[in-house]
C-alpha cells in the first residue's frame, strides 16, 4: 500500500523497542534493588559526602554516580526510587484510567443527565490549579505513599475523562452503533463490544502519559517535601536535595533528573508505539 | 391477497426545529413525515423514491424503529410497534435488517468482518452461518479475517448484506445502498441484490433518489416529496404511465444512454 503505513510500522518499530526497553531497566531496578544497588540507600557516611562520580577525579571505587551531602550513593539512591515511581505509575495511573475512563464513557454513550452531572464536574475541576490543588490534598490526606496516588487519582481521572467522552460522543454517531441497534443489542452491549474498542487505542495512549504524568506530580510533590517520608528516597527528593548544593555537586541534581526524564518520555512513546503497532486501523 | 408483513397507517415524525427556537420555550415542531399510509406485501420488493429531504430516510428508520413515530400506527406482522419499549422491540429486532447507505461507517473500524457479522447471531466468528452469509454474497470465506478499511467500498456494501440476510429476516431496509459506490459496483451490489431476492423470497424495501435503480428492482414504487406520498403504483404503470407531475420530473431526470450522440 502506497499510505505510509510501512513507514509508521518502522518507526513505530524503534519507538516501541527503544522506549520498551528503557522501561524493562526501570521495573528490573525496581523490583530487583535490593540485589543490584551497589551501597545501602541510607548508609551515611560524612568522610565519603560529595564524592564524584566514578570517572571524574576524587571519585572511589563503588560510587558510580558519585555521593550526596550526606555520603549516600546516587546510584543506589536511584534504583531504590524506582521503586516509589513505579507503585505511583501502575497504582495511580490504572486507578486514574479507570475511574475517569468509566465515567467519560457512560458521560458520553448515555448522554441526559449523567453528562449534565459528569461534565460539571469536570468543568469545576479544571478550575483548580492542580500542583495546589495536590498539595491542598497532601494537606489534608497526610503524607505517604497511598496519599500521593489517591491525591494523583483524585486530581487526574478529569483527564480521562474528558477524552474519553469526547471520543465515545464521536463514535456514538456512528451508523455501526445504529446497526447494533438494528442487531438487537442492549445499550450496555453496544457500549462495551461496539464503542469501548474503538476508544481503546485512546485510552492506551492516555494511560501510558498519565503514568508519566504520575510520576512527575510524585516528583513534584517529593520536591516541596511532601510526599513519603525521606527514609524512603524518591526522584523528587533526590533533586530537592540536590538543589541545595548545585554548585558543588551537580550529580546528586542530575542523574535522578535524567531518570525522571527518559522514564516519562519512555512512558509516552511507549503508548504512541503500542498504538501504532497493535491498532487494526492504523496497522 | 399475499399477507402483509408491514401496515403504515397515517404515520407522523416531527421533530424540534432548532433553528427556528426562540430564546425562551419550546421550539417549534418540523413535520417530516405528514401522514403516510401503505402497506408492504411478504416477498415483495418495494421501492421508496423521492428527491433529498424528502423523509424517505425518515421513513425508513422508522419502519425499523431507529426512529419514534410521533403519530400514527405501525404493524408488524400484525402487531402494533409504533411505540413498543426498546426491551420489548428486542424480541423482534432479528426479523427486522437493514443495510445501511454508508458501508464504511455502519461497519465497526475494530472489528473483523467475522465478528461483524456473528455478533447479531449471538455466535462466534468461525460459525458456519458466516462462512454461508459471505459466500451468499459472492465474498471469499478468508475476507471474515479482514478488516473493513481492508475492503474495497463494494466488498463493505457486501458484508452489510450479508449480516443482514445471516439473520434470516423477514424483512430488509436497503437504505441508498449504491448511492456511495463507483457506478461498476453499484451494478454488481445490484445484480446481487436482484439474485438474492429471487433466491431467498426476500422482503425488501429499497431506498433511493434514482428511478433507473428502482426499476431493476422493485415491483411497486412509492414517490415521496416533503413527507407526503405523491404515487403509489406498480412499477410497470409508474414507469408507462406517470400520474403526479413530480414523477414526471423524476423520470425526466434519469439520464438515458444515446449512442447518436457522440463526445
Amino acid at each position: 500500500m502506497l499510505d505510509g503505513r510501512g513507514l509508521i510500522r518502522r518507526r513505530a518499530g524503534a519507538r516501541l523497542w527503544l522506549s520498551g526497553l528503557w522501561l524493562a531497566l526501570f521495573v528490573l531496578a525496581a523490583v530487583l534493588a535490593p540485589l543490584i544497588s551497589p551501597q545501602d540507600p541510607l548508609a551515611q557516611d560524612l568522610m565519603l559526602e560529595r564524592l564524584p562520580p566514578a570517572w571524574m577525579a576524587g571519585s572511589e571505587p563503588g560510587y558510580w554516580l558519585g555521593t550526596d551531602s550526606l555520603g549516600r550513593d546516587v546510584l543506589t539512591r536511584i534504583i531504590y526510587g524506582a521503586q516509589v515511581a513505579l507503585a505511583v505509575a501502575l497504582v495511580a495511573g490504572l486507578a486514574t484510567c479507570l475511574i475517569g475512563s468509566a465515567l467519560g464513557l457512560v458521560a458520553g454513550f448515555y448522554r441526559g443527565w449523567a453528562d449534565r452531572i459528569i461534565s460539571r464536574i469536570v468543568d469545576i475541576w479544571m478550575a483548580f490549579p492542580p500542583v495546589l490543588f495536590a498539595i491542598l490534598l497532601i494537606a489534608v490526606l497526610g503524607t505517604g505513599l497511598s496519599s500521593v496516588i489517591l491525591a494523583i487519582v483524585i486530581i487526574d481521572w478529569t483527564r480521562f475523562c474528558r477524552v474519553v467522552r469526547a471520543e465515545t460522543l464521536n463514535q456514538s454517531k456512528m451508523d455501526y452503533v445504529h446497526s447494533a441497534k438494528v442487531a438487537g443489542f442492549t445499550r450496555l452491549r453496544t457500549l462495551l463490544s461496539e464503542i469501548l474498542p474503538n476508544v481503546l487505542p485512546t485510552i492506551v495512549a492516555l494511560l501510558t502519559l498519565e503514568m508519566g504524568i504520575a510520576i512527575i506530580v510524585e516528583a513534584i510533590l517529593s520536591f516541596v517535601n511532601l510526599s513519603i517520608s525521606t527514609d524512603q528516597s524518591t526522584w523528587g527528593g533526590m533533586i530537592a536535595e540536590g538543589r541545595t548544593s548545585i554548585h558543588q555537586a551537580w550529580w546528586v541534581l542530575v542523574f535522578p533528573l535524567i531518570a525522571l526524564f527518559f522514564t516519562v518520555l519512555s512512558f509516552a512513546q511507549f503508548g504512541e508505539g503500542l498504538r501504532e503497532r497493535f491498532d487494526p486501523v492504523l496497522r | 391477497m399475499a399477507d402483509t408483513i408491514f401496515q403504515v397507517s397515517d404515520l407522523r415524525v416531527d421533530v424540534p426545529d432548532m433553528t427556528r427556537k426562540p430564546l425562551f420555550g419550546a421550539a417549534p415542531r418540523l413535520e417530516i413525515l405528514k401522514g403516510v399510509s401503505f402497506d408492504i406485501a411478504r416477498g415483495t420488493v418495494l421501492g421508496i423514491v423521492g428527491g433529498s429531504g424528502s423523509g424517505k430516510t425518515t421513513l425508513g428508520r422508522t419502519l425499523v424503529r431507529l426512529v419514534e413515530p410521533s403519530a400514527g400506527r405501525l404493524l408488524f406482522d400484525g402487531q402494533d410497534i409504533t411505540h413498543l419499549s426498546d426491551a420489548d422491540m428486542r424480541a423482534l429486532r432479528p426479523r427486522i435488517q437493514m443495510i445501511f447507505q454508508d458501508p464504511m461507517s455502519s461497519l465497526n473500524p475494530r472489528l473483523t468482518v467475522g465478528r461483524t457479522i456473528a455478533a447479531p447471531l449471538g455466535a462466534g466468528a468461525g460459525d458456519p452461518r458466516v462462512k454461508a452469509a459471505l459466500e451468499q454474497v459472492g465474498l471469499p470465506a478468508a475476507f471474515a479475517r479482514r478488516y473493513p478499511h481492508e475492503l474495497s467500498g463494494g466488498q463493505r456494501q457486501r458484508v452489510g448484506i450479508a449480516r443482514a440476510i445471516a439473520m434470516r429476516p423477514d424483512f430488509i431496509l436497503a437504505d441508498e445502498i449504491v448511492s456511495g459506490l463507483d457506478v461498476s459496483s453499484q451494478a454488481q451490489v445490484l445484480m446481487l441484490l436482484e439474485q438474492l431476492v429471487v433466491e431467498l423470497g426476500l422482503t425488501l424495501v429499497f431506498i433511493s433518489h434514482d428511478l433507473s435503480v428502482i426499476r431493476r428492482l422493485c415491483s411497486r414504487v412509492i414517490v415521496l416529496r416533503s413527507g407526503e406520498i405523491v404515487e403509489d403504483a406498480a412499477t410497470a404503470d409508474l414507469f408507462e404511465r406517470p400520474q403526479h407531475a413530480y414523477t414526471r420530473e423524476l423520470l425526466d431526470a434519469i439520464p438515458i444512454p444515446d449512442p447518436s450522440v457522440r463526445w
